[in-house]
């Protein structure tokens, strides 16, 4: 009997878990089609728009330059014993540059973004619904949904693409420096290195995957936001939750974007 | 200016409205009180569709709202100002470009000059024109529910709801605020509807006064009248 109980109650909690997911899959699918209308429906915030890619950008560019600086540094100073043993050190700035910009540079910054911006995003969002600004919004006749939503989910897909080639830059600066604590290498050749072994392939499916993790990271904070409750508790709550659910999001989009890049490549 | 019948709202089995119905007249000031969680902000939600209610019909200046697609739904909210608890103000804005967001958004104004004009009278009304280059964050709680209720006048509005414009303020401060309720209406000449627990306000700002109670209203009269009834139930609200 009380076997049986136990594994009922398993059977309910199970099903109210998968309820629980799909429902709310299907609310962030509902989300977002109704985010993108706004994108190509009238009215255009510009203003509001240029706005928060300043302050998306402004807020995440000195995190994401130091992160790419040290990340470029460390991978020099890893692998310069490995590499100087078979006599392949000239390889460096290609190979940091390669793993930078296809996988580290995209996925790093993405989840510093998912930490900074997405949770700011659902944090202001959702004080917005509790303290009715939203509601105030809405009553003198403009689409929060416009004005507040979809501003910031196209400021961080033009954004986070925007951040993650100034992180591979940042590396490329801390790679070289890296170099140079062991040998002497010009700046000209350490560049000349990398670039060589970069391939359009590295490049241009690294940058689609970035306009993903961005849209993403923006779309995540917003929908949290956007669902929080009317106490101040569920601003926390939204916060958190857009963190946790942009961070997974963003290895779940990088696993999905390798599978498709080796599908076209042949790999 | 409004017409409510028989309007319900319930969330889940918790019945908030059970066929509430009124009628504001043209520059009357309607206060309608009850007891927290009673269903008056549900109520005044409801008449600017920021809840949806179950069955019922709202007519606001002739028109039937619930009826009303969003574009003409956001043209007759250009005739409604709306007061919220807390003030509402945009965080990221300053005092002025609070106020200026409604005339932008809905273009009733033709140029800039217009626009400081509007502005300006509108934070006159509510003696805080010095206010307005100031961030909500370095206002009072009485200062954000004036600049609130600037906002609410900037498109002159034919009726202002007021949802609790005196919670959370001392004694002074929301005497200022009913008096300034009182002010306003004569000023733009505008229907209000007052939703309040606060029995002060209700006697200044109110000319007619009902009563919510367990989602219908349970009687209506002057704040005179209903303060000498002997209902058990109605004498509550004036101890």
């Amino acid at each position: 009997m009380k076997k049986d109980e136990h594994k009922r109650l398993r059977i309910d909690n199970t099903k109210k878990f998968y309820n629980v997911v799909f429902i709310d899959l299907g609310e962030l699918a509902i989300f977002t089609a109704r985010v993108i209308r706004q994108f190509v429906s009238p009215p255009y915030e510009h203003r509001e728009l240029i706005r928060q890619a300043y302050v998306i950008g402004n807020k995440s560019v000195a995190m994401v330059a130091l992160t790419g600086l040290i990340m470029g540094l460390v991978l020099t100073m890893q692998t310069q014993p490995t590499l100087v043993q078979f006599g392949v050190q000239s390889l460096i700035p290609g190979m940091v540059a390669v793993s930078m910009f296809r996988e580290v540079g995209p996925v790093v910054t993405g989840l510093i973004c998912a930490g900074k911006i997405s949770s700011g995003i659902g944090a202001e969002i959702g004080a917005m619904k509790v303290t009715e600004q939203i509601d105030a919004m809405e009553v003198s006749g403009t689409k929060p949904l416009s004005f507040v939503v979809a501003t910031r989910v196209l400021a961080t897909t033009v954004m986070v693409p925007l951040l993650v080639f100034f992180s591979d830059a940042f590396s490329l600066i801390g790679s070289y420096l890296g170099v140079n604590l062991f040998e002497s290498m010009s700046f000209e050749l350490f560049m000349k290195n990398a670039f060589d072994m970069l391939g359009f392939m590295d490049v241009i499916p690294a940058t689609i995957k970035s306009v993903v993790f961005g849209f993403f990271i923006g779309l995540i904070g917003a929908y949290k936001g956007y669902q929080a409750g009317l106490g101040t508790e569920s601003v926390g709550q939204a916060a958190n939750s857009a963190v946790v659910n942009a961070s997974l999001s963003i290895f779940i989009i990088d696993l999905v974007a390798v599978l498709i890049t080796n599908l076209l490549t042949g790999n | 200016m409004i017409e409510v019948k028989d309007l319900y709202k319930a969330f889940g089995e918790n019945v908030i409205l059970n066929g509430v119905g009124f009628h504001l007249l043209k520059g009357e000031n309607l206060g309608i009180l009850g007891k927290s969680g009673s269903g008056k902000s549900v109520l005044t939600k409801c008449i600017v569709r920021l809840i949806e209610p179950d069955f019922g019909e709202i007519k606001v200046l002739g028109k039937d709202i619930l009826k009303m697609s969003l574009n003409e739904l956001n043209e007759i909210r250009k005739d409604i100002g709306y007061l919220f608890q807390g003030g509402a103000l945009y965080d990221s804005m300053n005092v002025r470009e609070n106020l200026e967001f409604p005339i932008r958004r809905t273009q009733m104004a033709s140029n800039k000059h217009e626009v400081n004009e509007r502005v300006e009278q509108a934070l006159r009304s509510v003696g805080l024109l010095d206010a307005i280059n100031k961030m909500p964050t370095e206002l009072s709680g009485g200062m954000k529910k004036r600049i609130g209720l600037a906002r609410a006048l900037i498109l002159r509005p034919k009726v202002i709801l007021y949802d609790e414009p005196t919670t959370g303020l001392d004694s002074v401060t929301s005497g200022e605020i009913s008096e300034l309720i009182l002010k306003v209406q004569e000023e733009y000449n505008a229907s209000s509807i007052i939703i309040t627990h606060d029995m002060k306000c209700a006697k200044i700002a109110t000319d007619k006064i009902k009563i919510l109670e367990n989602g219908t209203f349970l009687t209506e009269g002057t704040y005179d009248e209903l303060s000498k009834s002997t209902d058990r139930q109605i004498r509550a609200f004036f101890m």
